[in-house]
């Protein structure tokens, strides 16, 4: 119940920030030169001044800015993201197509930086201030500088080019039919690359925290009277520090959720993989606005949802925040 | 002066110092060295680096010298991410200062537009800016210090949040100073230390978040900007690598050397966070 409760608040919490943002981005789009009938007429090869008139009639852009700003948050709370110009079918359908390649690479990553990250951090912060320590502080400095479209283009080279291990982009052969488990593998198989390229900034990131984390956990109190009662250091590290010293990371998935997506838009790119990433490039490149506000829509559902899932996480792993101390 | 002397025990410090010193020389001579436009044809396209004395670093696909992009690109690259830090930090800056000394209702509201902008991903927000108001290399900068500034912001707000109440703040209200002397010559500049560390962060970020705008060809296409560079390799990458290479190399030691000079400062002011 405590559980539903807490759920229900942070859902209200986040519902401001979202009116901010969808109104925000509304008004900010009236900025841009030309509307959507504008747009349809180019593409038309013209029209006369009555028609454009009924056109405006007809898309309500005839009304005032206050009104068409209520009438888009009304539409949006049914889920009508309105009509894509360049893709011929609404909003939303595109996205939903576009969806799952942005989830599984973001979901991949994040995989893939948390338990790397997790792993080198431990490693660090074991021998801290020694070579290994230095070593993987260092390629964390390293990694978190690098960009990640030249990562990913330099990857290509030297994995597609040159060995000739790995697809250079692509979600999945084309036209190989292949159905069930043959295609997952394949899939999986173009994913590696980017993977890696969308992980590596972030892998940066979470060993840096889990290092910081494990050494300041290491100094509390439980910890030494861990060590007092005769635990051995790896019972003491794995079953006293480690679990405290998660905490952080799992708050830096939140965190990082948005900073991904936007990670994603140029992975996307430079892979080609058809994700929302791309679409939003895709958008801006073609002046459809439309889709391109869908897709910051959901970006934000997506970003405020993996936030709520990491504060449940959260309670689960540290009860006393969810006890309300 | 202590600050200089724990500053220059710290070696990575002092490497991110040096390198950012070379980064600055590289902007500062790209004039004499390459005095022409360095995004003029210089001469046959795709000349590997080294074969040829005139162009140390070879030409691209078009035939410009990639030295001279590089060298000035190190200006442009510098001085995108100045501004737009700068951009980021007073807005931060004011908003979490207001947000801070004020509370209630007020900073209620700044707060929820501060989320508004965390909630958002930064490039997607940057994507819709460029695509409303266009890629001038202005217009770029602003859009990159729009982004940037909520982390700032929070950072502010709690500074202010634990020194508003403070004695000697009491003591400037009792003397009878306005809320706006309290806030800027009272509050900010002991507020301001951590916020001016977190500035190489978000220098870092603004530096990658144009390269990668211009990768993707949506920055200014009439300055020189190695993430442009790299993005227009992208078709030569089979055989002539390095025309995405070397450009690639340069944004990754200017964003390491400002991390590096930023982490080495933050380790000086405060001692005792230092292997956190």
């Amino acid at each position: 119940m405590r559980f539903l409760s807490l759920a229900g608040r942070r859902l209200a919490a986040a519902l401001p920030a979202l009116v901010i943002i969808l109104a925000g981005l509304f008004l900010l789009l009236q900025l841009a030169p030309g509307d959507t009938v504008d747009a349809l007429v180019a593409q038309m090869g013209g029209g006369d001044a009555s028609m454009i008139e009924a056109l405006r009639r007809h898309y309500a852009l005839d009304q005032s800015t206050s009104v068409r700003l209520g009438d888009y948050l009304w539409r949006l709370i049914h889920l009508d993201l309105g009509h894509s110009a360049i893709y011929g079918k609404p909003v939303a359908e595109v996205i939903v197509d576009r969806l799952p390649a942005t989830l599984l690479l973001m979901g991949s990553a994040l995989a893939l930086a948390f338990a790397a990250g997790m792993g080198l951090g431990i490693i660090a912060a074991r021998r801290v201030n020694r070579w290994p320590d230095t070593l993987i502080s260092t390629l964390g400095l390293i990694f978190y500088a690098t960009p990640s479209f030249w990562f990913g283009l330099m990857g290509i080279f030297v994995f597609a080019i040159y060995l000739g291990w790995l697809p250079a982009g692509g979600f999945g052969s084309i036209g190989s039919g292949l159905t069930g488990f043959a295609r997952v593998l394949d899939i999986a198989y173009y994913l590696i690359l980017p993977t890696l390229t969308l992980a590596l900034i972030f892998l940066a990131t979470y060993l840096r925290i889990m290092r910081a984390s494990m050494l300041e956990v290491a100094t509390l109190d439980f910890v030494r009277t861990a060590r007092a009662k005769g635990l051995s250091d790896n019972t003491v590290v794995v079953r006293h520090i480690l679990r405290n010293a998660l905490l952080p990371m799992v708050t830096l998935i939140g965190l990082q959720a948005g900073t991904m997506l936007g990670g994603s838009v140029v992975v996307e790119s430079v892979f080609s993989l058809p994700g929302l990433g791309r679409l939003a490039y895709e958008s801006v490149m073609q002046r459809d606005l439309n889709t391109l506000l869908g897709v910051v829509f959901v970006s934000a559902l997506l970003v405020i949802t993996i936030n709520f899932i990491v504060d449940l996480l959260y309670a689960r792993l540290d009860p006393r925040i969810s006890s309300g101390h | 002066m202590e600050f200089l002397h724990r500053y220059k025990r710290n070696p990575a410090a002092v490497f991110g110092l040096v390198l950012l010193l070379a980064i600055l020389v590289l902007a500062a001579t790209a004039g004499l060295l390459y005095p022409q436009n360095p995004l003029g044809l210089a001469g046959r396209p795709l000349q590997w680096p080294l074969s040829n004395p005139d162009f140390l670093f070879g030409t691209d696909h078009v035939g410009r010298d990639i030295g001279a992009q590089i060298f000035h690109g190190a200006r442009v690259s510098l001085f995108i991410g100045l501004i737009a830090t700068v951009i980021a930090i007073i807005i931060g800056i004011v908003v979490g200062a207001l947000s801070g000394y004020y509370g209630g209702l007020l900073d209620d509201m700044l707060m929820r537009v501060t989320e508004a902008f965390q909630i958002l991903p930064s490039f997607l927000l940057l994507l819709v800016l460029v695509a409303v108001f266009g890629s001038e290399l202005q217009t770029v900068i602003v859009a990159i210090g729009v982004v940037s500034w909520p982390a700032a912001a929070r950072l502010t707000r709690a500074e202010f949040l634990s020194l508003r109440n403070r004695e000697f703040v009491q003591a400037g209200r009792t003397l009878g100073l306005g809320d706006f002397s309290l806030i800027f010559r009272e509050i900010l500049p002991n507020a301001l230390p951590p916020v001016i560390v977190y500035a190489s962060v978000i220098m870092a970020v603004a530096i990658l978040l144009e390269s990668a705008l211009a990768f993707l060809n949506l920055s200014d296409p009439n300055v020189p900007s190695w993430g442009n560079l790299i993005g227009g390799g992208r078709g030569v990458l089979r055989v002539q690598w390095y025309v995405s290479a070397i450009p690639g190399i340069a944004i990754l030691l200017t964003v390491l050397a400002v991390s590096l000079v930023g982490q080495g400062l933050n380790d000086a002011l405060n001692p005792r966070l230092k292997n956190r």
